[in-house]
């Protein structure tokens, strides 16, 4: 069972009443006043609202959602669609399962206003296939929308509103979570991302004009429309407007979701989630998921927002943030988050599918005290090669944690070749 | 494939505007029957979908859902991504390969349990966890992790 978040704000402030995974509880609550008022609005006007409140995708790539919007094609034909973006398979996030399993239908009524601004017909939900509880959720409001009149021709009893949804269960791959490999992988093929141009809005999903956004990202829309632009505003940064789910895990005290405007300070999360476990000292933090570079403890007073982190080298990613107490070996760290991009490489850029296994045995050896000085040189070289050579971005993902790793501790990686053995024994076991 | 199956499936195609889309749901159905999909039924998929039978193939072992090999009866996976490695997953892992005598990846001699590692899941604030026969099971630690697994028959 998924646990609560320990503070909530205008997305989950209900998450924790039963009543709210019903459409009658939803409605009790506000529920689809957005989209009633979008209805009322013409439809480029409902995409010119989500672009001024400067809403940004929630899925790791913080791109505007609104001028995503502004890229479908006007004409009618051929048919439009959507595809929201439930696969979160990135390490440390685990914010959009909070969303399906509580609060669908803050996503299902975003993605409706979507579907009105942009004149889609049908909508493909894509969930990972280990969240099957979540699909299951998830089907079940669809059915109740459908059996309330919100789906199907005319919804909402609006002419010229029609709008189907469909839940799309995947079966096991990270890369479908970059959202071409999540087309082809929608159209029952291997997840390998496309090459753009075309992007989506012009040739996606069965070739169709589509508009990829990620669960959360959806789950804000009702309240923008709801109430407004400024108000939206008022949480946040000007650059990053908004609340978030924030996921802490790691050597804390107190791990789980966390909602607060993006901006916060670093340090005001870990405060939240108990401080680091036993009162150690801290480490080291990854603070956007694991394809995000790790910050160092000078970092903390950094704002939880895309611009703030990026200044200090990292990104805000999906918010995931993982916390390494004094105790974490970073060669291991490293060892693990190599393992995982290699295992999850889909093998058709050679940079990516030959790097991440390169990295993966460097750091292995380095681990196992077979490491040489010159491997830190490769460590540094290969991952250069990787960044930005490939067709997606799963190899600037797959590079840029190492070279945090490399960046701030450094000692941690000479210490394992100089010793001929990992000189960290009460770090986690690998 | 039973006409009952094929019928299912069948059902599945008008969910997409092509066919193919139906592909990963038809393949989960498929694997329902004995908990994998063999050659011969991989064969009879394509057919059903107007397609090669590799391009089948190709789809059922890209995805780590799908298997293509016989599997134990129960599904135990411990998730060791970062997060839950961080509050002892593997401690947890090795301990649990000690009391079924076999290594992730294996399934006992007895065909009861297949163990395997899993990468990140989605539990990383209830850490660490495991997926029995697609369940999740969350904060946990050795002891009970094998009250759970000691109750699989």
């Amino acid at each position: 069972m998924i646990t609560e978040p320990q503070v909530t704000g205008y997305l989950s402030e209900h998450y924790a009443e039963d009543a709210y995974r019903t459409l009658a509880g939803y409605e009790a609550k506000g529920g689809f006043a957005g989209l009633r008022k979008a209805l009322r609005m013409e439809p480029d006007e409902v995409t010119e609202t989500v672009k001024s409140s400067g809403l940004r995708g929630r899925g790791g790539a913080g791109f505007g959602a609104g001028l995503k919007w502004s890229f479908m094609p006007r004409a009618a034909e051929p048919m439009k669609v959507i595809v929201c973006n439930a696969d979160e398979s990135e390490p440390g996030s685990f914010k959009d399962r909070l969303i399906l399993e509580r609060g669908v239908f803050q996503a299902l009524e975003g993605i409706l206003i979507g579907a009105w601004a942009m004149g889609a017909r049908k909508t493909f939900i894509y969930v990972r296939g280990e969240y099957a509880h979540g699909a299951d959720v998830l089907e079940r409001a669809v059915d109740e929308l459908r059996n309330n009149g919100y789906l199907g021709r005319s919804c909402f009893r609006k002419r010229g509103f029609h709008h189907e949804v469909v839940v799309h269960r995947g079966a096991g791959a990270y890369i479908c979570g970059e959202e071409t490999g999540l087309l082809e992988s929608l159209e029952g093929k291997k997840g390998q991302p496309r090459n753009k141009p075309p992007f989506p809005a012009q040739y996606g999903a069965f070739g169709l004009p589509t508009t990829v956004n990620n669960v959360e990202t959806f789950a804000h829309v009702p309240f923008i429309l709801d109430r407004g632009v400024d108000w939206f505003r008022s949480f946040g940064t000007e650059k990053s407007p908004g609340t978030t789910l924030f996921g802490v895990s790691g050597h804390v005290e107190k791990p789980g979701l966390f909602e607060f405007p993006l901006g916060v300070p670093l340090a005001d999360l870990l405060e939240h989630a108990g401080g680091v476990r036993g009162g150690r000292p801290l480490k080291g933090i990854m603070p956007g998921g694991m394809s995000m570079p790790i910050l160092p403890p000078s970092d903390l007073d950094v704002p939880m927002a895309d611009e703030s982190l990026s200044e200090r080298g990292s990104r805000l990613g999906t918010g995931g943030v993982m916390v390494m107490d004094n105790t974490t070996c970073m060669v291991r760290v490293a060892c693990i988050i190599a393992h995982f991009f290699r295992d999850e490489s889909c093998g058709q850029c050679t940079q990516c599918r030959e790097g991440t296994g390169w990295i993966y045995r460097i750091c292995r050896r380095l681990e196992e005290g077979r490491g040489v000085a010159a491997d830190l040189e490769l460590l540094d070289a290969v991952p250069k090669m990787m960044e930005g050579q490939t067709i997606c971005g799963f190899a600037d993902a797959a590079a840029w944690p190492i070279q945090g790793l490399m960046r701030h501790f450094h000692g941690d990686f000479e210490a394992h070749v100089r010793e001929r053995k990992c000189p960290f024994p009460e770090s986690f076991e690998l | 494939m039973t006409p009952d199956l094929r019928r299912k499936i069948q059902a599945l195609f008008e969910r997409y505007p092509q066919r193919r889309g139906a592909l990963l749901a038809a393949l989960a159905l498929v694997q329902a029957e004995k908990g994998y999909v063999d050659a011969g039924q991989a064969r009879e998929v394509a057919e059903l979908f107007e397609l090669q039978p590799v391009e089948v193939w190709e789809v059922l072992t890209f995805y780590n859902m799908f298997y293509t090999t016989p599997q134990g009866r129960h599904h135990v996976y411990v998730c060791t991504n970062l997060p839950c490695s961080l509050v002892g997953a593997r401690n947890m892992l090795s301990g649990l390969e000690a009391h079924l005598g076999i290594r992730a990846g294996e399934t006992t001699p007895d065909g009861r349990i297949t163990l395997g590692r899993e990468e990140c899941l989605g539990s990383c604030g209830t850490a660490p966890m495991m997926r029995v026969d697609g369940r999740y099971h969350e904060n946990l630690d050795l002891g009970a992790v094998l009250q759970i697994v000691d109750r699989l028959v």
